[in-house]
């Protein structure tokens, strides 16, 4: 069953349009980036999926409707919303209280034995730990839970970078199980790039690349090219060029990588230059979008 | 606590054990769970009412210097003044004191309630775990509704209960002998008529409060002034366009209209009843119960909170 499927979702606020007609199927045991950039609809799509916002179009998210069925469906469903939301009153011992008394798939000794390799202590008030602790809470009480869909948005905004980093390991290592489904939305694409195992850009409310990692990698090259070779490199149609330190680096969507190979350095390219190629082309407003 | 039996021993790897849909489901309850959260979130639901209670009690200490002097005089010195309404009269304070405090904490907490999750964005966090609008709105309501007249009762029997045995005491100890007092102080009659005011002043005012959980639920911000400058604004148009005072006589009669449909402030015979003391004999539950305007209320209320529900699976954060 696909975990999350949706065919023409759309969602408008007045004449601006957030999301326009977006078809979409997530396989379970996926983890899938969805890039974007700001105001592109992601958040808009997100929240469509968690039932916080109607919607036109059909979305099923784990065979329910989630507008109609947002508690029911949150029992399935773990999301962490792009900014910190743990009320900043709230103890840590009451937020596992709460979570416990309404949740009946948390299990609370998990979540204490996330906390006790943390520095958080149980009487302390949100408003009294640092940004990082906050997101170490937040992903403690969430991880806690058997859910079949976890949802983050920016889910490390603001974050130095050793949290960042061990937010995404402790996700990786103590967390996903490869039944579970992830759906992540984030600016810093360099450091999804190895944890995804899908990947979708979605640009001005419509998805304009969706691919699996596997794909990503075999069908997208990246070629320093050397000088003497620069036309015939360009004859190849790269999608994308651009220089570096003098060097000129072009991007191919499914190019022969024996021939660029004779044409100077091949690599895979990142998600992030894949996305400026990508997302550039299409606004002609590349620099800057995809940080 | 509650753990899934299956939650520990589930294998990354396992393959096999596919995921069987009806694991044992905990039972939770959310309601009770989300109502402890309002508390936790607004301490002022009990620290307000304990305040009042203590100012009270700083009071009836003093008071409690003249009571052998007192029960030594008659009561005629106290004009119409009963002796039991006399007696009665530090404990009504105490009950006064309380009520306008459950009040007004409630009117707050109201206007609050659905606002500040929006405002401070943590409804994001609310709505990521299995309780319902419906749930949410329902413990939000019974705060004023339920929770403040229960803590109010509580606390009033039990200081009243303290002050009791505080004044047989000081009686004892000033030699006086509380013989008079212990048969003149109906303890008891006073804390069922206080009951019977909790209840009545909840239902009658539970419009109110759903008014402001509504408003609370709509304003982008001045939840205070959304809830109250309309309905002024309306009363004094109608006062200057028509010269006529319905619908700020209609506003009166809400907040204090239960006190003539509720209680007979004269005896069959017409003497007056000294509000410290209202015999259970003064309490008119039959009228209470047979004012269209308490049923009307009560379906108000329950118009307004359901809009306040439906309000609040639209709203975002501010």
């Amino acid at each position: 069953m696909a975990c999350i499927e949706a065919r023409g979702l759309r969602k408008a606020f007045g004449t601006t349009i957030a999301v326009d007609g977006v078809d979409l199927r997530v396989e379970e045991g996926r983890i899938l980036g969805l890039i974007g950039p700001n105001g592109a609809g992601k958040t808009t799509a997100l929240n469509a999926i968690l039932g916080l916002t109607p919607y036109q179009g059909e979305l099923r998210v784990l065979g329910r409707d989630p507008w109609s069925n947002r508690d029911q469906l949150m029992r399935d469903v773990c999301f962490i919303a792009d900014v910190a939301v743990l009320p900043r009153w709230i103890r840590v011992s009451q937020a596992l209280d709460y979570v416990a008394g309404v949740h009946p798939r948390f299990d609370r000794a998990k979540a204490e034995g996330f906390l006790a390799k943390t520095t958080i202590k149980r009487a302390s008030k949100v408003r009294e730990l640092s940004k990082g602790m906050v997101a170490q809470l937040h992903l403690a009480l969430v991880m806690a839970i058997d859910a079949r869909l976890l949802v983050l948005d920016e889910p490390t905004l603001g974050l130095d970078i050793l949290y960042r980093k061990q937010f995404y390991d402790s996700l990786l290592n103590d967390y996903f199980d490869r039944t579970r489904t992830i759906v992540v939305t984030t600016h810093q694409v360099e450091e999804v790039q190895d944890v995804l195992t899908d990947l979708m850009f979605i640009n001005r409310g419509r998805i304009v690349l969706s691919c699996s990692m596997e794909e990503f990698e075999s069908r997208y090259l990246e070629l320093m090219v050397r000088p003497e070779n620069i036309v015939a490199a360009r004859a190849l149609r790269p999608i994308h060029e651009r220089q570096v330190f003098g060097r000129t680096i072009l991007l191919f969507d499914r190019a022969d990588r024996q021939q660029l190979a004779a044409l100077g350095d091949v690599r895979t390219p990142s998600i992030a230059d894949l996305f400026v190629a990508v997302i550039g082309n299409q606004t002609g407003q590349a620099q800057g979008a995809a940080r | 606590m509650t753990t899934p039996p299956n939650a520990m021993c589930e294998s990354p790897q396992g393959i096999e054990s596919q995921r069987i849909p009806p694991e044992p489901i905990v039972t939770t309850r959310p309601l009770y769970w989300s109502i402890r959260r309002e508390i936790w979130e607004n301490r002022s639901i009990y620290v307000a009412p304990l305040a009042a209670a203590g100012l009270g009690m700083l009071a009836f200490f003093i008071n409690l210097l003249f009571l052998p002097r007192m029960m030594r005089g008659t009561s005629a010195h106290h004009g119409p003044m009963s002796g039991t309404a006399m007696l009665a009269m530090p404990y009504g304070h105490l009950a006064w004191l309380l009520l306008p405090t459950a009040f007004i904490v409630g009117v707050f907490y109201s206007l609050d309630a659905l606002h500040g999750e929006r405002r401070d964005r943590s409804i994001l966090f609310w709505k990521s775990l299995p309780v319902s609008d419906l749930t949410a709105v329902l413990a939000k309501a019974s705060i004023p509704l339920v929770v403040l007249p229960l803590l109010v009762f509580g606390i009033a029997v039990f200081l009243q209960l303290v002050m009791w045995q505080l004044s047989i005491a000081v009686l004892l100890i000033s030699g006086t002998g509380a013989s008079t007092f212990w048969t003149q102080l109906p303890l008891f009659q006073m804390e069922l008529v206080l009951l019977y005011g909790l209840i009545v002043l909840s239902l009658w005012h539970a419009p109110v409060y759903a008014w402001l959980l509504l408003v609370s639920a709509w304003a982008r911000r001045a939840t205070f002034l959304w809830a109250v400058l309309p309905l002024l604004a309306i009363a004094a148009f109608e006062r200057i366009a028509f010269r006529t005072f319905h619908f700020g006589s209609f506003l009166g009669d809400r907040l204090f209209g239960f006190a003539p449909k509720a209680f007979a402030f004269k005896t069959p015979d017409g003497v007056p009843v000294d509000p410290h003391f209202i015999p259970l004999t003064q309490l008119t539950p039959g009228k209470f119960l047979s004012t269209p305007g308490l049923w009307l209320g009560l379906i108000v209320a329950a118009v307004l909170l359901a809009a306040a529900v439906r309000l609040r699976r639209y709203r975002e954060p501010i």
